[in-house]
């Protein structure tokens, strides 16, 4: 019992990921029309910001976890304002052609100058309070043993998940957002300065990304390829929930985690295609993905 | 064919400042030319109607005056401020209000989102009471998704909503299309409210029967240009011309 509940972590954990990750996929797909390939890339970098903050300016984690992604949020709006905004109203080949060409550069540069291995970046261990050494260490739960930070990643990454979910839904800015999905041009003659939305919709997609790469970092080290790894999974996450639906996207990401997790301990050997084998599913039953909209 | 000179002629009845003045204006979608010159003015607290058959250019006329078709060129001047190059949320924010023929509710959005999406751009706007007022139904179905309401609903919402952001020049686009009789007729009472209250009003409308019923002055569009003009009171003795142009 223990190694499947050591496996339904794991699983959950690989969903926060997922989630975080097809969240910001699905916010860019719905208003810029884009299927970001950069995205893997993207989380990649956050990591890398908050091993960079560490390393050379000793910024610990807790900073790197505002920081990296408003940096990485940052460069994202200047990729969307320098190149992804002239491939407005184009064919989705060319977006997703141009960032994954985009991926590649940035995949590439860091290669080259930090190899394909991990580099480590340790769990943070402040605050210390009474016995508690930040997110170091775990507690016995009785039925297993569960690391602090692996708890945390979880529960905060689900906070993450269901604030964004709340800003899209059930705020006057996240009107402003699924109108502008909607009829962009109709939003923009009501006076809505739709392109600056478009480019802070792409910062707030990337943000996302980068922060996932920043709560990834002490579980998976930091490496060039990390995101190159992840993304096509991600894909798969994403085909399976539907693009477009917000709260779609994170229950997805979650439940795929732990069907991987469960699949591991099950039958292991299918617990790297059981994703897919799920997407070949859905796309012969509902093509648009289980909670998405027809286009 | 009468002569297109017609269509500048000055305006019988309200006599205030020109709101919007179109000289010349030209439209294009993509490779196909759509508008051909177009001229034609509105004055302050007037409700002027484009007439004219489909395609002849009425609704592009809107859109190219609202900064919605991306190649255009000619004058359009809004309270004596230049426009046609500006960008269809700057124009916006200068007070004036489009009401699309599709009527553009957003299907993401509750009635209460919808309603209360398009940001203020001055004070004077009606407030949720008056909206209420002008519009009880709407106040039952707040919290239903924009596009489950009944087509006349939709319309009323459509029009709700740009009445708060404080525009005092609304531009309509065939706001009767596809109505029940009962609800042309609200909405006929709604604009004449309006009118009253001081709004400025650039309708289109193919039933000119309706737009009699509120329109100060008429426009006939066809073919990418305005090709006559005469004020309500003239309606009766342009009856003939009006069937020849509209085909009906």
């Amino acid at each position: 019992m223990q190694a499947l509940y050591a496996q339904l972590l794991v699983g959950l954990i690989n969903g926060s990921f997922y989630a975080l990750l097809s969240l910001g996929l699905a916010v860019i797909f719905g208003m810029l029309n884009i299927i970001n390939f950069a995205h893997g890339a993207l989380y990649m970098m956050g990591a890398f910001c908050a091993y960079f903050l560490l390393n050379l300016a000793g910024i610990g984690y807790w900073w790197a976890l505002i920081i990296a992604p408003i940096a990485v949020g940052v460069f994202g709006m200047i990729l969307e304002r320098t190149m992804l905004q002239w491939l407005a109203g184009l064919d989705h080949l060319y977006g997703l052609l141009l960032t994954f060409g985009i991926a590649l550069i940035v995949q590439g540069l860091f290669q080259n100058y930090f190899g394909s291995s991990g580099l480590p970046y340790a769990i943070p261990d402040y605050p210390q309070i009474g016995d508690w050494r930040g997110l170091q260490g775990g507690i016995n739960l009785g039925f297993m043993f569960l690391p602090i930070y692996r708890g945390w990643v979880v529960i905060f990454s689900l906070v993450v998940c269901l604030a964004t979910w709340f800003l899209i839904e059930k705020t006057r800015l996240g009107a402003y957002l699924r109108a502008a999905t909607e009829n962009p041009t109709l939003v923009r003659a009501f006076g809505i300065n739709v392109p600056r939305m478009i480019t802070l919709t792409y910062g707030l997609g990337v943000g996302l990304a980068a922060l996932a790469g920043v709560l990834s970092a002490p579980i998976n080290q930091v490496r060039p390829l990390m995101g190159a790894d992840l993304i096509i999974v991600v894909f798969a996450v994403v085909v399976i929930g539907g693009m477009g639906s917000i709260m779609g996207s994170i229950i997805t990401g979650f439940a795929l985690g732990v069907i991987e997790g469960l699949t591991k301990y099950f039958y292991p050997e299918a617990s790297n295609t059981v994703v897919f084998v799920l997407m070949v599913l859905v796309l012969l039953v509902k093509p648009t993905g289980l909670t998405g909209r027809a286009a | 064919m009468p002569e297109t000179k017609t269509a500048t002629r000055p305006a019988a009845g309200a006599g205030g400042a020109q709101v919007l003045s179109v000289k010349d204006l030209q439209a294009w979608y993509g490779e196909s030319h759509i508008l051909h010159g177009i001229n034609f003015h509105v004055k302050e607290g007037e409700v002027v109607t484009l007439l004219g058959r489909n395609g002849a250019g009425k609704t592009t006329t809107l859109k190219s005056v609202m900064g919605i078709i991306g190649k255009r060129s000619g004058s359009v001047q809004f309270n004596g401020k230049e426009i046609s190059r500006a960008s269809s949320d700057s124009i916006a924010r200068l007070g004036v209000a489009f009401c699309p023929e599709e009527r553009g509710i957003f299907a993401s959005l509750d009635v209460r989102e919808n309603l209360l999406l398009p940001p203020i751009v001055s004070s004077g706007g009606l407030s949720l009471d008056q909206i209420f007022e002008l519009f009880p139904n709407l106040k039952d179905r707040l919290n239903s998704q924009g596009t489950k309401l009944s087509g006349g609903e939709q319309q009323m919402l459509a029009i709700a909503r740009i009445l708060r952001t404080g525009a005092r020049f609304l531009m309509l686009d065939e706001p009767t299309e596809g109505l029940a009789p009962v609800i042309i007729q609200q909405i006929g009472h709604t604009i004449a409210r309006l009118k009253k209250e001081g709004f400025t009003i650039l309708l289109v409308e193919q039933n000119f029967r309706f737009a009699s019923t509120v329109a100060d002055r008429y426009y006939v569009v066809e073919h990418g240009k305005v090709i006559d003009g005469f004020a309500n009171s003239e309606l009766e003795a342009n009856m003939d011309k009006l069937h020849t142009y509209l085909g009906v």
